[in-house]
């Protein structure tokens, strides 16, 4: 009966690219400005009386990252339309998109420590459900479930790391900071520079927080290289370069950035090439990246900072064209399993050139842009302040690595005999690739061209280093060191791409035993859990009776703690106390015990009216007629309840001597009689009674006082006593009414 | 007679306590009960005692001569007497239909708003 229609996205689904598009050309008029060094300022007053300000500046660096924010989200957008054209999800994933392309942009923009936080969160919540898109699925829960906790882990420490900076600096701007001097003199330095690159080694992914990006591929395509090529996991390696004028250019700052940089980025390469899924294998290219990132912005030169910078645009073309023409290769072909692909170079030709062009610019090959941001890095490594030897030998690893990635990537799915899960594999609509296909020529035009763009690297140089000098962005720089090297990775890498097979089956094999970061995660998430499940077992365990015990022995402790704390003369028992009052004490006390040792219920109900009466008696003695009057009234009214309900209750019976009961009772009932006693030690303020008493004739025209002071002063007090007891009264009747329905 | 009267406020709070943690829903009242005259105790007491005249002002005069009884407490323990014969009233109703609706007065045996996981 029911017929089912293909969902089709209308044209709606090409806005956000639209928007996009139109925010990257806004942003491209800044060009010119920002280079030449100029700043645009947008300002709201948030908390000003903290100092704290919605601000956002734009200069070179902040630039440089939206115009990959808006430009890669322009492509990106376009793609998913295309990829998710018959989904019914289009909606939800590009308003995720959206979301999270504007909070990215709150980051790289945000001139304010605390609009930077908030921007920075708001990623981190965005990206946990761009990631966690297939919800359906229990391994992309816990896959965005694990990047959620790691980055949002990282964000606090960066939170706090901001907040100790702006207090030690006394403003949140960001640009006031960068002019403040004393940072790395404070005492508080440590703190600060651990905190904040907690944040940002959680962020960009770093050893040993890297495991979860490669995780986070359990999101679709267009979101990884949208997520995990251009955007998100760079704000970690922009706020290093933000923060390099402020908290930079101290040994232990380069030394952690190398040291964490260079590790991520050899981990990273090789176990890419362990990778058989094409997406992974990119994932881990990234990572490989990243690395290369925080190595460049560790050395502190002009040359390794330009070529960081540099590489940031380098590899945001080429790591987001090879992730969408991965996308492209799963479209079309059925797989991103590379055992499964080849021979397509014929059935997909877009993709195979795309793919080709990209990895080109990723080996680093001249002319592609890849190859100048490389040969910076080298330049940079070459004059690295810290250990040169151990930052070339690294970089050249990681370098030659990818080569032979790039070499698998370009070859295995294009050559070789045809292998595809469809039958007749082809390239998607012109939709598709023709973003990709405008990154990777991008590359190659970017690196023939370098000019323009290199004015702005230049202006971003000496913003991060706050200082002049950058380096020429050009293609030959004739024969030197860097070249040398470039040719050295070139042949290392042919080695390793004829080494893969071989070096995959050893890293396989080896897989279970090296060390992983990832397993530490579990081990601390499910300790978590156990320790959260034992606390609610012990607490929240169901019992009736174990949560009265713990509200007594509170309530016993809050009585000692105020005397312990508060309690200054305790009055002493005074020896004069004539026998009658002391029979009354015993005939208290006697029927008490009567209470808790009898069995019987009507003995029970006549001891309990028996206290009821000694008190009424002892309301008498000491001059409160009204109180003994209420008392004997209340008292009767409670044996007479008692007794009627107590023919429906069960026998209390007496049951055992319980100790820790007896005891818990025994040390409140001692903590009120001292706390009493430190009361009576202590002096009385009369002036309120002294005030009734006079006032309550001339005023009220009240002789007894305590009435006035109930039905005249307190008036509203006692309406809203006798509307308790109205309303306990009602809710009473209703509980018995509601008994009788059952029965029905 | 104060001192007197802290020891008395303490038994009968101990005394109280210790019939609330029976675990027995008819046992807790009579500790209600007990605990909530206690409490009026110590109010009485704090204001001190002492066997004056009671604080009424004599046919024509203005206010009541010298050394009355403290007329605060009384009034703060007239209102608390009545509030705690409400909630008494209330908690009796409770545990009566508890009793008649769980078929049980033992405290711990009342789980229906948490109940046991490990057995069925």
């Amino acid at each position: 009966m029911q017929q089912t229609v293909p969902y089709e996205a209308g044209p709606w689904r090409f806005l956000p690219s639209a928007v996009m598009a139109a925010a990257f050309a806004w942003f491209a008029t800044f060009l010119p400005s920002a280079s030449a060094g100029q700043t645009a300022e947008l300002v709201f007053p948030w908390v000003p009386t903290l100092g704290i300000d919605i601000a956002f500046r734009l200069d070179a660096l902040s630039l440089l990252f939206s115009l990959l924010i808006t430009g890669v989200g322009a492509i990106c957008f376009l793609y998913s339309a295309e990829y998710f054209h018959n989904d019914r999800r289009l909606k939800r994933l590009l308003t995720l998109m959206v979301l999270f392309a504007m909070s990215m942009l709150g980051v790289v923009l945000a001139d304010d420590a605390v609009t930077l936080f908030v921007a920075w969160e708001c990623t981190t919540i965005t990206s946990f459900l761009l990631v966690g898109f297939d919800h359906h699925k229990a391994d992309a829960r816990y896959k965005a479930q694990q990047a959620l906790l790691v980055t949002g882990m990282g964000g606090l420490a960066l939170m706090a790391g901001l907040i100790i900076m702006g207090t030690v600096a006394g403003t949140f701007r960001l640009s006031e900071m960068a002019d403040f001097a004393g940072f790395t003199s404070d005492p508080l330095y440590p703190a600060m520079l651990i905190l904040v690159l907690i944040g940002c080694f959680t962020k960009s992914a770093q050893f040993p927080f890297h495991f979860w990006l490669p995780g986070a591929m359990a999101a679709p395509t267009p979101v990884s290289a949208y997520l995990h090529s251009a955007t998100m996991v760079k704000a970690g390696v922009y706020l290093v370069a933000r923060m390099t004028p402020m908290l930079g250019g101290t040994e232990v700052w380069s030394w952690t950035l190398s040291l964490v940089g260079a590790t991520t980025m050899v981990v990273a390469s090789f176990w890419a090439l362990r990778q058989s899924d094409l997406k992974l294998m990119l994932a881990w290219t990234t990572l490989m990246g990243l690395g290369a990132l925080m190595l460049g912005l560790g050395g502190g030169g002009y040359y390794a900072i330009g070529g960081a910078m540099t590489f940031i645009v380098v590899h945001a073309f080429y790591k987001a064209a090879l992730f969408l023409g991965v996308g492209l290769l799963d479209k079309g072909a059925g797989t991103r399993e590379v055992g499964e692909l080849g021979g397509l170079r014929g059935a997909m030709p877009m993709s195979f050139i795309i793919i080709a062009l990209a990895a080109a610019s990723m080996a680093g090959l001249p002319p592609f842009v890849g190859f100048i941001g490389k040969e910076l890095i080298y330049e940079g490594a070459l004059h690295a302040t810290t250990e040169e030897i151990f930052v070339l030998t690294m970089a050249v690893t990681a370098n030659a690595l990818m080569v032979a990635v790039a070499l698998v990537l370009a070859i295995r799915p294009f050559f070789g005999t045809f292998r595809a899960p469809h039958a007749a594999p082809a390239d998607p609509s012109i939709l598709m690739w023709g973003g990709p296909a405008l990154l990777a020529l991008g590359g190659l035009g970017l690196g023939l061209v370098p000019g323009p763009f290199g004015a702005l690297i230049g202006q971003i140089t000496e913003i991060v280093r706050a200082a002049p000098g950058a380096p020429e962005l050009k293609l030959w720089h004739g024969v030197n060191g860097a070249l040398m090297l470039s040719l050295l990775t070139f042949a290392l890498g042919g080695v390793f791409f004829w080494g893969v097979p071989q070096l995959r089956a050893a890293l396989i094999r080896e897989e279970d035993r090296v060390p992983d970061s990832a397993a530490v995660y579990d081990i601390l998430l499910n300790a978590m859990r156990d320790t959260a499940a034992w606390v609610a077992r012990t607490t929240q365990n169901g019992r009736m009776m174990s949560y009265l015990r713990v509200t007594f022995t509170t309530l016993a402790l809050m009585v000692w703690g105020a005397i312990f704390v508060g309690a200054g003369a305790v009055a002493q028992i005074d020896p004069d106390i004539p026998l009658f009052h002391w029979g009354l004490v015993i005939a208290i006390a006697a029927s008490l015990s009567t209470i808790i040792f009898t069995g019987s219920r009507l003995v029970a109900i006549t001891a309990l009216g028996g206290i009821g009466l000694a008190i009424a008696v002892i309301y008498v003695l000491y001059s409160a007629i009204d109180v003994a009057m209420t008392q004997l009234l209340t008292e009767t009214l409670i044996v007479v309840f008692v007794a009627v309900a107590f023919t429906k209750l069960p026998r209390a019976g007496t049951g055992a001597l319980r100790i820790g009961d007896a005891i818990i009772a025994a040390i409140l009932g001692l903590g009120v009689t001292f706390a009493l006693l430190a009361v009576l030690g202590s002096g009385l303020e009369q002036d309120v009674s002294a005030f009734y008493l006079e006032a309550a004739y001339p005023q009220a025209a009240g002789r007894n006082i305590v009435n006035v002071i109930l039905v005249d002063f307190r008036a509203l007090d006692t309406l809203g006593e006798v509307a308790v007891v109205l309303i306990a009264g009602i809710a009473a009747l209703a509980a018995l009414r509601a008994g009788r329905e059952v029965k029905k | 007679m104060e001192t007197i009267v802290a020891v008395l406020a303490g038994l009968l709070v101990a005394g109280g306590a210790y019939l609330m943690l029976s675990g027995n829903l008819v046992r807790y009242i009579l500790g209600l009960t007990i605990l909530s005259n206690a409490a009026n105790l110590v109010i009485f007491a704090a204001g001190r005692m002492a066997k004056a005249a009671p604080a009424l002002t004599a046919y024509g005069a203005d206010a009541p001569a010298a050394g009355v009884a403290n007329p605060v407490p009384q009034a703060l323990i007239l209102t608390a007497i009545v509030i705690g014969f409400g909630l008494f009233c209330f908690a009796l109703t409770l545990a009566y239909r508890a009793f008649y609706a769980m078929g049980t007065a033992r405290m711990d045996a009342m789980r229906i708003a948490e109940p046991r996981e490990d057995r069925g």
